[in-house]
């Protein structure tokens, strides 16, 4: 078996080093090694969005990424954007929105909208319902979603 | 899912060096190789890591007017770079009419000229297929073949390419730049995809072991009059099932001075037929001159049990893209594909 490979990354401000097999995910190893349990799994193939993240500023899906291919990257998941007591202004806008039902997709639906509004590719309602479309919400808070995200981006939150 | 070890390379001949032999992949995003894998669908012994090198990471104007795209620079970053979208922007929406921000933030140019196709019996192990297990044979023929190819295939498989930005690579008529083991050599975009034939089990004309470099395209980039139309059975992050991507020139008296028309969905490669454009210089863009453009592109087509009506899907998407293409304004990501 291959061994396991020494890798910094930088989670939640915080440097990690560790060892992890080259076939571990990123998703595992911030799950199953940093024992970050708030990004979710749900498909495990790229096709729910449940697993987001944003590493180096940018939201990628942590299910179809290697541990090793990320060593040395800064990664923020949904524990690094806010705390209870200290809630980023999404966190809240999905609060105030009713923005989830089962929960299971929100981690993955903030972090995503959070790297959204730093993208500043979406103005319109429309634009952000489309670059929103990563994140399935098995639940259909899709519309309640959307509100949140535009009501922060439009400053409400701010 | 089987142990692989895991090699990154640092620069280009390191990597070609440590890809050789048959079970060891190059990776990019990943986003296609590690699903695949996870299906038990692909078997790398060693993955060569290509993120760390630099020099396949930028975007770098040519001396001849054209803009070379490094194969690691990301399908985000490229679609959002200003060169390609003042320039190219009919690359910039096409790659953003694919996948989803999180899958083209991961997703890397030469990665997506190999993605695989998306048949499901190509994505279920248990089920015979050629392209997976040459001579198992290929039950989409008689079984569901609604994303299928409607020309250019073969007895032995009717899978299509289901990668957006090819098509427009291919109208764009890009160059595909690769090194491997006995050196470099440029592939014309047309040629770098192959139809099924005998051999489903080969997607494209690389040879063992070559690294994509870089996809270069050529000056014209038909900022003027383009479009990228994608039909799908949902409005986003859907495979097309019937896709066209369109530029083209006017010239002082308003009439076509050149074109160039690229289908996605329909074959085992980005489907151009050169003669059909030839058609429509001259003329006028009209949806007669398109729709006889879309004769001659379609001539031949048929289907099967699911998918015949792509036949007719792919005609109207052409007269549309004809139409949308005159003025590209109206268009814009997220946009329905209306006029
Ligand atoms: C849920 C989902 C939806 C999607 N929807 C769409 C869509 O609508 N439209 C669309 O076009 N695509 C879509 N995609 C596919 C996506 O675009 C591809 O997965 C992506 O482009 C592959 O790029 P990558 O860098 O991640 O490739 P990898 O997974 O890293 O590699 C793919 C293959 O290319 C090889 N490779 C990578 N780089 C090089 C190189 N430089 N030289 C030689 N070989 C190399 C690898 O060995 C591997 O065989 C979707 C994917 C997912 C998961
Ligand atoms: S778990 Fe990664 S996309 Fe579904
Ligand atoms: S809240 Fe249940 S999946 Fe979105």
């Amino acid at each position: 078996m291959s061994s396991p490979q020494e890798i910094k990354l930088t989670v939640n401000g915080k440097a990690e080093r560790l060892s992890v097999r080259p076939w571990v995910s990123l998703l595992d190893t911030l799950r199953h090694h940093l024992h970050l349990n708030g990004t979710k799994k749900g498909c495990d193939h790229g096709q729910c969005g449940a697993c987001t993240v944003i590493c180096d500023g940018e939201r990628i899906l942590s299910c179809l990424t290697l541990g090793v291919m990320k060593d040395g990257s800064e990664i923020t998941t949904i524990e690094g954007l806010g705390q209870p007591g200290n809630l980023h202004p999404l966190q809240e806008a999905f609060l105030e929105h009713d923005a989830y039902q089962c929960g299971y997709c929100t981690p993955g639906q903030i972090c995503s909208g959070v790297a959204l509004m730093k993208e500043g590719h979406a103005n319109t309602r429309e634009e952000v319902k489309e670059l929103m479309s990563g994140n399935l919400c098995r639940c259909g808070a899709n519309t309640n979603i959307i509100d949140a995200i535009m009501a922060v981006k439009d400053g409400a939150h701010e | 899912m089987n142990d692989f070890a895991y090699y990154k390379a640092t620069d280009i001949d390191g990597a070609v060096n440590a890809a050789a032999g048959p079970k060891n992949n190059y990776i990019g995003g990943g986003t296609n190789l590690i699903d695949l894998w996870k299906y038990d669908l692909a078997h790398p012994e060693k993955l060569v890591d290509l993120n760390g090198i630099d020099e396949l990471k930028e975007i770098t104007e040519l001396p001849d007017g054209g803009l070379r795209l490094g194969a690691l620079v990301t399908n985000n970053a490229t679609a959002y770079h200003p060169i390609v979208q003042e320039r190219y922007p009919l690359l910039s929406r096409t790659i953003l009419a694919g996948a989803t921000p999180q899958i083209r933030n991961a997703a890397t140019n030469g990665g997506n000229l190999l993605q695989r196709t998306r048949c499901y019996y190509f994505y279920d192990s248990s089920s015979p297929c050629n392209k997976r297990v040459p001579g198992s044979g290929c039950p989409a023929r008689e079984g569901h073949n609604r994303l299928h190819a409607i020309l250019g295939y073969s007895d032995a498989c009717i899978a299509t390419m289901p990668s957006d930005m090819c098509v427009a690579l291919a109208a764009l008529e890009a160059v595909v730049r690769v090194k491997g083991p006995e050196g470099e050599r440029c592939i014309p975009f047309i040629e770098f995809h192959r139809l099924p034939g005998e051999q489903p089990e080969k997607d494209n004309t690389l040879r063992e072991d070559e690294l994509i470099l870089s996809v270069d395209l050529p000056a014209r980039g038909f900022a003027g009059h383009h479009t990228y139309l994608k039909l799908r059975d949902r409005h986003s992050y859907a495979f097309a099932l019937v896709s066209v991507a369109m530029g083209y020139e006017l010239d002082g008296e308003g009439n076509i001075s050149v074109a160039r028309i690229a289908l996605g969905g329909v074959a085992h490669k980005p489907w151009r037929v050169p003669a059909a454009e030839e058609l429509l210089v001259g003329k006028s863009p009209t949806e007669d001159q398109f729709a006889r453009a879309a004769e001659a592109i379609l001539e031949g087509a048929s289907g099967f049990e699911h998918n015949t009506f792509k036949i007719d899907l792919a005609h109207r998407a052409i007269l549309r893209a004809g139409a949308m293409a005159h003025d590209p304004s109206t268009q814009r990501p997220g946009a329905k594909p209306s006029l």
